[in-house]
């Protein structure tokens, strides 16, 4: 029987030849990797007294959730992470100003690769699956143990195909394409969703990232693009080494198989608390009045996704009952969308540009909301209070919907704004 | 390894950010167990009683990487059941030493305030009150063995690894 993309590198990763779903195995890992939560959040403080670390060369530190520090905790993280960078002689430490939201850090520098394995303390670490890369988040305790001894456990979960056919249509995102999915077919807990059809071929990178990114939504374990020539020429001067892509074999074994139409893909919402089964076409939800509109994350802050924004809101104001808030996922796309022109037209029809970071996507600041308001974001979580108070809304889209929503000063199907 | 214990009962997609709220991040542990499920549920965390267990339906402890089971788990809590379990929380669940069991249908044969009693190694519940059995996901020997040691950090310590 033939494996998966997935199944291949989790067999490659723990010297087996061949892995299939309900194995358990042990693998070592590529990367390790951690963010500045992990130093700041509170009841953590033994976990990190590690004598030695696997490989010194092999581990990442990133400082990306509260930057720059909006606590004087927030702060002491940060100055923690960087005595534990100092202490173990960590080769790859990004703090702020060469930071970025993580799963975006480590795709534009080079570390998620074709065929190899990340562990990261941050669920949407399954980003990396766009890089045609099998990567997962973990717990504190577990990548305590990662560090410790370069491996960890897997469960080999069984695999969803989703087969894309056709090309998505003008202002409908990779979002769109997911949620329309997680709508569709609800959670796919315990499982690895893998990518096929020729339907990839027009999707970009950033694309792709924002489907696998949201993946960790269904509960998915791995979320897997294949790699083309697309991603090899994002790659391009990138790679930090030689990497060998994995694909599916041709008797590998799905669970279930989805075809997914992108031509008939119109723009999605996620209506509040959660997401699988809670998805709604943009044209059913249409006239809810929002108080924040918010364009950013590992899900939706790349240069594509401002440039999107711009386009739609060029020569327009954002509607004055209205806050947009626009946080780049990293530092290289805000200069990237700075020299383009995107950030100027944003903040001209008054949105508020913040710095790259993960920020009111987890509450943690520029953002939060209050009781009472609704929010629609192109982050990842629309659970209660995630964003602020418990008693306010979050719905999901993507960031041509948000756009278009912040002028009308309610929830808006982008495909109806001129511009 | 067997538990035993009363029963609270949670619905679906029970996620990270209400078993640990991001207000909580800031504070030291014996403030950060107040706040567990204060969006959903005010007042539980002064209503369970050691080697309680949890039973809730689909998706649980979906979301985000914050070790939200080491503070249930520090609430005293004996285990947790559900129909499913995010894959990450499954981790954290075991690496902070709380057992954890996926079972499909388990929340359909529990009440709140029933008996439970689950065999991890062969994956079976039993309902003490109506006698109603189910099997679920058994837990291998490797995670069970994470588990009788307390946890990953009792582990790492043990091997010295962790001063």
């Amino acid at each position: 029987m033939g494996m998966t993309m997935t199944e291949k590198i989790l067999a490659e990763h723990s010297g087996k030849a061949v892995v299939k779903a309900g194995d358990i195995v042990t693998c070592r890992v590529d990367w390790a990797v951690l963010h500045d939560m992990f130093f700041s959040i509170g009841g953590q403080s033994e976990l990190y007294k590690i004598k030695k670390i696997f490989d010194p060369n092999r581990c990442v530190i990133i400082i990306d959730h509260a930057v720059p520090a909006p606590t004087v905790n927030d702060a002491k993280g940060a100055v923690k992470a960087r005595e534990f960078v100092q202490q173990h002689g960590i080769k790859y430490f990004f703090d702020v100003g060469n930071h970025g939201v993580v799963h975006q850090a480590l795709a534009e520098k080079g570390f998620a690769l074709p065929g190899k394995l990340i562990a990261c303390g941050d669920s949407h670490t399954i980003a990396a699956g766009a890089m045609n890369c099998a990567a997962r988040g973990m717990g504190p305790a577990d990548m305590v143990y990662v560090f410790c001894l370069g491996e960890t456990w897997y469960q080999v979960g069984p695999t969803v195909l989703c087969e894309l056919e056709g090309k998505l249509p003008d202002l409908v995102c990779g979002k769109d394409v997911f949620l329309y999915f997680a709508g569709k077919y609800g959670d796919a807990t315990g499982k690895n969703i893998e990518f096929s059809g020729t339907g990839i071929a027009g999707l970009t990178i950033a694309a792709r990232q924002s489907i696998t990114t949201m993946c960790a939504e269904i509960n998915a374990e791995f979320a897997l693009f294949p790699c083309d020539g697309i991603l090899l020429e994002y790659l391009e001067g990138r790679a930090l080494e030689d990497f060998n892509p994995v694909e599916s074999d041709p008797d590998a074994e799905y669970e279930a198989v989805y075809k997914v139409n992108l031509n008939e893909i119109v723009p999605y919402v996620a209506l509040p608390h959660f997401i699988p089964n809670n998805c709604k076409p943009v044209t059913e939800v249409e006239g809810l009045k929002i108080d924040q509109a918010l364009i950013g994350s590992c899900s939706n802050g790349r240069v594509e996704d401002l440039a999107v924004a711009a386009r739609i809101l060029k020569g327009k104001k954002v509607n004055p009952g209205v806050r947009l808030i626009v946080t780049p996922a990293s530092p290289a796309i805000y200069l990237e969308a700075l020299r383009a022109g995107y950030l100027e037209t944003l903040a001209e029809a008054g949105a508020v540009i913040t710095n790259p970071t993960c920020g009111a996507c987890y509450g943690g600041h520029m953002g939060l909301i209050a009781a009472g308001e609704r929010c629609l974001s192109t982050t990842t979580r629309n659970f209660k209070g995630r964003m602020g108070s418990p008693e306010s809304e979050i719905l999901l889209s993507a960031p041509a919907t948000a756009a278009a929503s912040a002028i009308m000063g309610k929830i808006t199907d982008p495909r109806q704004i001129e511009h | 390894m067997q538990i035993a214990g009363r029963v609270w009962i949670f619905g679906d997609d029970i996620n990270t950010d209400l078993i640990f709220p991001n207000t909580a991040f800031r504070l030291p542990v014996e403030e950060q167990v107040k706040l567990v499920f204060s969006s959903n549920r005010p007042g539980w965390v002064n209503q369970v009683q050691r080697s309680d267990i949890i039973v809730a339906g689909r998706n649980f402890g979906t979301g985000s990487s914050r070790p939200g089971a080491a503070l249930l788990k520090r609430l005293g809590l004996g285990g947790l059941m559900a129909d499913s379990i995010n894959g990450l929380f499954y981790r954290n669940c075991i690496s902070y030493g709380l057992p954890a069991l996926q079972c499909e249908g388990v929340s359909e044969i529990f009440n709140e305030g029933d008996e439970a009693e689950i065999d991890l190694g062969k994956g079976t519940v039993k309902n003490r009150r109506t006698g109603e059995t189910l099997k679920g996901s058994q837990l291998t020997s490797e995670v069970i063995d994470i588990l009788a040691t307390g946890g990953i950090e009792e582990l790492l310590r043990k091997k010295g690894f962790i001063e």
